[in-house]
């Protein structure tokens, strides 16, 4: 009886010492960072049928770039932060294919007629099978992918002017993406 | 030189915090009273140094002092003044000091309004919450300085701020929250102190009674401010995401609402006390993990500050040094803990402890569903996203079996109760439930949804037997309705109100979530659009200079059978630092709907995307909110609590006198 007491009283702390050294693993593998073994190898493989029509089906190799991968959802409020500025850079000639993140498919079509569609053609990863291969954390989250369908750079989290001049820009340009004449400076930042 | 000034403010603060621990809980244990005496005045002096330090910060704001480097990356010479004052909580190093300035007033509150209690004891509560603060305080100054200069390389204009933040939702809000996370803080510090002691009786639990209710209220008043923030803010029609931030707010929420309800039973009949223990412990440790998930960067969030490991390892140690204590503390000491009554199956202390279980229990969920990713990615099996569609389809059924056990509770006696006196109560009861929430579904006139009609008909149902209980009462007081409804104490009234709050919340969710029509829509000047009974008709758009920004305004005129209701400007601003767009939605708030327009893109044939939603009963949501914490403010003014306060405070210093430390 005595010992059951102290079980049952010493239950709370067990639990919270499970979740701190969880957490002290969880400090180091920063959200935003993709592990590094994905970087500079190719995008993984899959098949999934498109967003514009599920009869048709895409792989890999319809991945070549220099183009921004950008994973979204309807349900992803950091999304519709995000929304206007993929708008603006697919505006200035920034090719995009966009990975629809285990979503309502019907949902999505009409988030894209209304609200601006900035991407070429969509991936339509339901399930979010793509998203594990990926490794993504969370939507929305950008990928820089080359000529030979190699993943160049991953950004977690939504793309703002500052980021893409920053982070994503030098990138693209030492890609050989398509360069529009004022892509740099007319989304430049503060700095 | 403020600046200055302001950064040793923060060293005096964390001196006093230091004096303010040590000297009180050592003279509590060898009943030092002139130790324990310095409990007080250490805790008005963290106050004002911090008060004085907050101050300074908003002084660099309002003069523009780009060598603050806390103030260049959040301000600029064209924002707005209100806005240069809010700014001052707009980035992580202002809004934790803002964090250690209400745990200094809440501290410097407790000091004040502990004069009659035990000096052990309040000796015991200032010194755990001067622990705490020993911790933010010394986060603040080793990790996150506002302070920190730019020099000598200053730059001539700031960053400005967020434009996000640039809005009044924002001013309030995060006070607010603070207020209520932590005001959590101080019914741990007294069952910590109640756990040192040794003693945790009904006076413990009267005198915690209070403050986890303030905390609570403004914690309420704060989560559905910042629900109302993102409606209007995000242009997204969207109150509610299930975001890591929100969940951070709303678990702590949920364990203080837990922990309100055991305190009642604790105070009246002297049993669960371990339980309510815990749940003290457990709503200040949510407030913390909430504090360390947002800034330590483990999770993402639209809301969530900038990522930094050593931050996030202070926070990790802090919250294992405060939360693995207590639990510590409460492994050894809680087991001594007894009951001061029996009770049974069928009592008030019954239905209470069950509603505590299913809070706890939704608590757990929202835990799950937020520390999910990170769990996926420790154990290595790749990183994950849990959605909307994991809450909503946890959190709707447990949700409902709440308003069902909240219903029962007050009608239910103490310690024992026949149920069969109950049975026509309750029939009677579930008729007229299953009869208003059906014709509450034929005025709707959408068909038939039974989850609708389950929601609507528990709202009836909460709702009648709190309000047909009161009649009950106020008629057996013989005394006519006015003065039976006087004789009612406040604290009864401000439980009726605020469980009838919830009502209106859950029956705005249910109304909301169900019947609101969204269209997206491509408007060009001229164009007319109808949803619902109102016709849209869009005007044309013309391009406004703003103070930072330069905004272009479409003209929306709603009409309802010709007859004009309002006019809706919906907003696109570019902010002219950051670049940002932000989209501003114009909304027309009325008692059964909200109208609300928001401007998408324009399109290449120079029409405009637009969307257009019809949100019916969007402001119950909120205004239940604001009932609830007007229940719990009208709780805390019955008198009972300040004349038992001193009452009990004697008692027990007669009690306590040559006891044990």
């Amino acid at each position: 009886m005595k010992g059951g007491k102290w079980l049952l009283f010493s239950l709370p702390l067990v639990l919270f010492a499970g979740m701190a050294f969880f957490f002290l693993n969880a400090i180091g593998t920063d959200p935003s960072v993709l592990p590094s073994t994905r970087i500079d190898k190719p995008f993984p493989a899959f098949v999934l049928p498109t967003l514009e029509d599920s009869t048709k089906t895409v792989t890999e190799k319809d991945l070549r770039g220099p183009l921004l991968v950008n994973i979204w959802a309807t349900w992803c409020p950091t999304c519709i932060v995000e929304h206007p500025m993929l708008l603006e850079l697919s505006r200035r000639g920034i090719p995009m294919v966009g990975v629809n993140y285990k979503d309502e498919p019907a949902a999505a079509r009409q988030y894209l007629q209304n609200h601006g569609n900035p991407f070429q053609w969509n991936i339509l990863d339901a399930k979010g099978d793509l998203g594990l291969d990926l490794g993504v954390y969370g939507a929305p989250e950008t990928y820089l992918i080359d000529a030979e369908g190699k993943i160049r750079h991953r950004f977690a989290g939504a793309l703002t002017p500052d980021v893409w001049v920053k982070e994503l820009w030098p990138i693209w340009q030492s890609m050989g993406g398509f360069q529009p004449s004022d892509t740099a400076p007319a989304a430049g930042g503060s700095s | 030189m403020i600046p200055e000034i302001g950064h040793f403010a923060i060293v005096m603060a964390l001196v006093m915090a230091l004096i303010q621990a040590i000297l009180p809980l050592t003279g509590a244990a060898l009943l030092n009273e002139r130790w324990m005496a310095v409990a007080r005045p250490a805790a008005y002096g963290q106050f004002g140094f911090l008060l004085f330090a907050f101050l300074g910060l908003t002084y660099a704001f309002v003069s523009n002092d780009f060598t603050v480097a806390y103030v260049a990356n959040n301000s600029n010479t064209l924002l707005p003044l209100g806005y240069k004052i809010s700014a001052v909580w707009g980035g992580h190093e202002g809004s934790l000091l803002l964090w250690a300035l209400v745990l200094a007033g809440w501290t410097a509150a407790v000091a004040y309004w502990s004069q009659p209690l035990p000096q052990v004891i309040s000796a015991r509560v200032l010194g755990v919450m001067g622990l705490i603060a020993i911790g933010f305080v010394s986060f603040l100054l080793f990790t996150s300085n506002p302070f920190d200069r730019l020099l000598p390389d200053f730059p001539p204009d700031g960053g400005d701020l967020n434009p996000l933040l640039q809005d009044f939702g924002l001013i309030v809000h995060p006070p607010m929250l603070y207020m209520g996370y932590v005001g959590f803080s101080v019914a741990f510090a007294f069952a910590i102190a109640g756990l040192l002691g040794g003693r945790l009786d009904s006076a413990w639990a009267r005198w915690s009674r209070p403050w986890t209710t303030v905390a609570w209220c403004f914690l309420t008043i704060g989560i559905a401010l910042g629900s109302w923030w993102a409606y209007y803010e995000l242009g997204w029609g969207g109150w509610w995401f299930w975001d890591p931030v929100e969940n951070a707010s709303f678990m702590p929420w949920l364990a203080g609402t837990a922990l309100m309800h055991s305190l009642a039973v604790t105070e009246k009949r002297g049993v669960f006390k371990a339980w309510t223990v815990l749940l003290a412990i457990l709503a200040f440790s949510l407030s913390l993990l909430g504090t360390f998930l947002v800034r330590s960067g483990v999770l993402t969030s639209v809301h969530a500050f900038a990522a930094d490991p050593e931050r996030g390892y202070f926070i990790l140690v802090f919250l294992v040094m405060v939360v693995g204590g207590s639990l510590l503390l409460f492994m050894i000491r809680a087991q001594a803990l007894k009951s001061e009554s029996r009770f049974d199956l069928y009592s008030r202390e019954m239905f209470l402890l069950l509603n505590n279980i299913v809070l706890i229990c939704a608590t757990g969920l929202v835990l799950a569903g937020t520390l999910y990713p990170i769990l996926f990615d420790v154990l290595g099996w790749g990183k994950i996203s849990v959605g909307p569609p994991y809450f909503n389809t946890v959190f709707v059924p447990i949700s409902l079996l709440l308003m069902l056990f909240t219903g029962i509770g007050p009608l239910v006696n103490w310690k024992r109760h026949q149920m069969a006196l109950l049975r026509r109560t309750l029939l009677q009861a579930l008729v007229i439930s299953l009869l208003l929430a059906a014709l509450a579904l034929w005025l709707v006139d959408a068909g038939w949804n039974w989850l609708v009609f389950l929601a609507l008909g528990l709202c009836v149902w909460v709702s009648w037997i709190m309000l047909s209980e009161t009649f009950k009462k106020i008629r057996s007081a013989k005394a006519g309705f006015l003065a039976g409804m006087l004789r009612l104490s406040r604290s009864y009234w401000g439980m009726v109100i605020a469980h009838l709050g919830m009502v209106v919340t859950v029956a705005g969710i249910t109304m909301t979530s169900t019947y609101d029509v969204e269209r997206d829509v491509r408007m060009a000047a001229g164009d007319v659009v109808q949803i619902g009974p109102y016709q849209f008709a869009f005007a044309g758009v013309e391009v406004v200079r703003g103070p930072n920004f330069n905004s272009t305004q479409a003209t929306v005129n709603v009409t309802l059978d010709g007859q004009h209701i309002t006019t809706l400007v919906p907003e696109k601003r570019q902010y002219l630092v950051r670049r940002d767009v932000m989209t501003e939605a114009a909304i027309d708030p009325g008692f059964t709907r909200d109208l609300y327009v928001a401007l998408g893109e324009p399109l290449p044939d120079g029409s405009w995307a637009v969307r257009v939603y019809y949100k019916p009963f969007m402001r119950w949501v909120w205004g239940g909110g604001m009932i609830m914490a007007l229940g719990g403010f009208i709780a805390l003014s019955d008198r009972r609590y300040r004349l038992k306060i001193r009452q009990s405070a004697t008692a027990m210093a007669g009690a306590l006198a040559g006891g044990k430390a």
